[in-house]
């Protein structure tokens, strides 16, 4: 077993370049990582064409099942096959419980903060965080001032944005508050895997996460209007057209829920009402997949046709749970994301267990000035954008690009945000016969009704293209199954 | 169930229905054509069109191949074999959690078959291999839906689509047949007159089933006696209403909503297909009579509609 598979290491690291960059499987020196000694094994045993035909095989399965999804700005509706890498990114248990209670603490935090701000706003009397960033926030929802949402929970499905830096420690990039997807490709990624490596998981011992859509269900009951011990809970998709239509119908037909679109909702009386061929039937639930803005053309924007007149209104007088709640948007702002620590530490008085991303605000002069001179090192984001778009990453980028960016900022700074390039880790990937580093992050599911659950792993998002940092799916990212081992 | 869902399941079905029927009369047109005994190309075309309804939309050009392509290729044309096929495939993708997973593959299947380069160049070489492909198809994704799709409120909504499709475009070729048929009667028994009685009865696949139960001996009384009053065979009109009833039946015994008036609808059109002899309605007018069950399979759809789809809250909230 020692000797042998050195040939077959050397042509798997063919050409495995490392440097700065925290790399998943082996450390600085080129030694493996513990928890990776097995999967290398495994692969280096297994014939070249072996790796091939599974790949074929994995391929093959998303296709016959349609795991698509759509990308915007091309033509009308591309469906894509979302890429996969074979790979599993192993994440040991210490690293996991740590991860985990930085989540929770975070989120505690996060919807703590959002009941504060719809309601006394005691953190802006106290000067904690500027007022006018919370008000001039394109998310934040003046309709939700002075309402009661269930358990005073406002964010009961999050996708954060992980990344693990130099040292080997995680770091929150975002938070994603609003309808955070995704998680259909965590479910499906570990379903193939599974056929694919089937020795490889068991011997490894991975945590399961196949629960997710019960814990779903079980979290979207426990936010149900008072007096209603049989809720009627449904998914609310903007249609096929939307980007993640796939993962809609496949969490609505994992969780047993109808799956509807606002057309097929009506409200009287403040009643919300599906329209089914057995007469109207309430709707006591509504896990939201429609942005605030399409939610009700009564209340929102007009010319939406993807929500339901009337729905806020319902939703205020407290005969129907929406969930996220509207406005918490304003939570995941990257302005306002700055804040995050100094919300842990107000609300809860602890320090965060997870930090952020060292971020420049360029509202504050200080900062501007220090941004603008330094726009070929850092990255710049528009704050109120999400999916890699309106991004700027300065030591890529050309000359026109940045100052593009320079005089958007100039405009209106309150609308952007700086970050360092972060050298963030990598993990091996599966080109052909050989492994090659790419940048990943980690999206973790975590879900809060009557409490905080977070199933192990999460999505973990590969930049597929060599040196690229943009891991989002709409701009070229994969995935890969997360191991969250025991 | 919900009722776009519903909804989308009818007309999924409908849209299948009407491509298989197109595809049949069109395939029973091209081999008619092929023998030129006195009746002209020109009005081989003419009664196709009849036949499918004079839908809006299909525009009858003079050359024949092109009016053959556009017949299946012309995504403009609301009878071509594509519209429907699009159509099709349109309404199942928003009611893709009903149906199962082997019936979306089949339906998918068949809709790139169409969409591919292939289905140009097989079309150049035999008009009828394609056509026969996309019956297939269509066959197959019956035959798949009907052993793999629970059976319950969403199927009995593709069943009602069906047949309702089905004893309409049934009844509209046979309105467009009366002339023939009629003629047929007055002349001698030639070659030619039976090709086109047999056209009709292979328009609605009932040539071997005519056979099975008058023989080959084709006359236009039987023929009109078949194909809209046997009890036993798929494509009669009293086959598709009796069906049309079941399914609305077994909808409300699933649960939907109480629809007098679709009940009463649907009562008059099977009393007056039940209730009518053969004799009858051959010493009447024909050509009446089938016009009125047209008449009627359109009321049913907007009772469909009307209490299932798009139902008045009021009405909804008061029951």
């Amino acid at each position: 077993m020692n000797a042998s598979p050195t040939v077959a290491f050397d042509t798997l690291f063919g050409d495995y370049p490392l440097d700065s960059a925290y790399d998943e499987m082996r450390d600085a020196s080129g030694v493996l990582r513990p928890p990776y000694q097995a999967l290398a094994e495994t692969l280096a045993s297994l014939p070249a064409d072996e790796l091939q035909r599974r790949k074929q095989s994995a391929d093959l399965s998303f296709l016959t099942q349609g795991i698509t999804f759509t990308v915007y700005g091309r033509e009308e509706g591309t469906e894509r096959i979302f890429p996969y890498d074979m790979l599993p990114r192993l994440i040991t248990a210490a690293e996991w419980n740590r991860i985990e209670r930085g989540l929770t603490q975070r989120i505690t935090a996060l919807n703590l903060f959002l009941r504060d701000i719809y309601s006394d706003a005691k953190i802006l009397a106290d000067r904690v965080i500027p007022s006018e960033l919370i008000y001039s926030c394109k998310h934040y929802r003046r309709q939700m001032r002075g309402l009661v949402v269930p358990r005073n929970v406002y964010v009961a499905v999050a996708g954060s944005d992980l990344l693990r830096l130099n040292n080997g420690e995680f770091v929150v990039l975002e938070d994603n508050l609003r309808v955070p997807s995704g998680v259909s490709y965590m479910l499906t990624n570990r379903r193939v895997m599974k056929r694919t490596f089937p020795q490889l998981f068991s011997s490894y011992g991975v945590k399961p996460i196949e629960h997710y859509p019960q814990l779903l269900l079980a979290t979207l009951r426990a936010l149900a209007p008072e007096g209603r011990p049989e809720p009627n809970i449904v998914l609310l998709t903007p249609g096929v057209f939307n980007s993640a239509y796939f993962e809609h119908t496949f969490l609505a037909r994992q969780m047993g829920i109808e799956l509807v679109e606002g057309r097929d909702l009506v409200t009287h009386d403040n009643i919300v009402y599906m329209r089914t061929t057995d007469g109207l039937k309430r709707v006591d639930v509504i896990y939201r997949r429609v942005d605030d803005d399409f939610s009700d053309p009564l209340v929102f924007r007009a010319d939406s046709a993807l929500g339901c007149a009337g729905l806020f209104n319902a939703y205020r007088a407290g005969n129907v749970t929406i969930t996220n709640a509207f406005g918490t948007g304003l939570a995941d702002d990257k302005a306002v994301y700055a804040y995050v620590p100094r919300m842990i530490k107000y609300y809860l008085d602890e320090d965060p267990i997870l930090p952020n991303v060292e971020t420049y605000l360029l509202s504050e002069e200080k900062d501007r000035r220090h941004v603008l001179q330094n726009l070929d090192k850092l990255v710049v984001k528009a704050v109120g954008e999400s999916g890699g778009y309106g991004m700027l990453i300065g030591p890529h980028a050309s000359k026109q690009k940045r100052d593009e960016f320079a005089d958007a900022i100039r405009a209106n700074p309150r609308n952007y945000i700086a970050q360092p390039t972060l050298d963030f880790s990598r993990a091996p990937c599966l080109f052909g016969d050989r492994l090659e580093p790419r940048h990943v992050d980690l999206r973790p599911y975590v879900l809060y009704g009557d409490k905080v659950q977070i199933v192990p792993g999460g999505l973990t998002r590969v930049a597929l293209e060599k040196g690229s940092l943009v891991v989002n799916s709409s701009q070229g990212g994969g995935s890969k199954d997360t191991w969250v081992l025991e | 169930m919900l009722s776009r869902v519903a909804d989308s399941l009818y007309w999924m079905s409908r849209y299948l229905e009407r491509a298989e029927n197109t595809a049949r009369q069109l395939d029973v047109t091209m081999s008619l054509m092929l023998d030129t005994g006195g009746v002209s190309v020109a009005s081989r075309w003419e009664h196709l069109v009849a036949a499918l309804g004079k839908p809006t939309g299909l525009v009858r050009v003079e050359d024949s191949d092109q009016m053959t392509h556009n017949m299946v290729f012309d995504p403009l044309n609301p009878a071509s074999i594509i519209y429907c096929l699009n159509g099709a495939r349109e309404n199942a993708r928003q009611a893709r959690e009903e149906i199962s997973t082997e019936q979306w593959q089949r339906l998918n299947r068949l809709y790139h078959q169409i969409h591919s380069p292939n289905a140009q160049s097989q079309f150049e070489i035999s008009v009828s291999d394609t056509l026969a492909s996309v019956l297939d198809g269509i066959h197959l994704f019956q035959g798949v839906g009907g052993s793999t799709m629970i059976h319950g409120q969403g199927w009995q909504f593709i069943r009602l689509g069906r047949h309702l499709e089905r004893a309409y475009a049934t009844a509209t070729l046979l309105e467009a047949s009366v002339p023939d048929l009629a003629s047929a009667q007055d002349r001698a028994n030639s070659a030619y007159q039976y090709l086109d009685l047999v056209g009709i009865l292979r328009g609605c696949t009932a040539f071997e089933a005519y056979c099975q139960v008058y023989t080959a001996d084709v006359v236009p009384d039987q023929i009109l006696e078949f194909l809209l009053l046997n009890h036993d065979f798929p494509h009669s009109i009293r086959y598709s209403v009796d069906n049309i009833r079941y399914a609305i039946e077994a909808i409300q015994r699933h649960g939907g909503r109480r629809a007098p008036e679709l009940a009463a609808g649907v009562g008059k059109l099977h009393a007056m297909i039940e209730y009518s002899s053969i004799r009858e309605i051959l010493t009447g007018d024909a050509a009446a009579f089938l016009h009125t069950i047209r008449e009627q399979c359109l009321r049913i759809h907007e009772h469909i509609y009307r209490n299932y789809v798009q139902y008045s809250i009021q009405s909804a909230l008061t029951v």
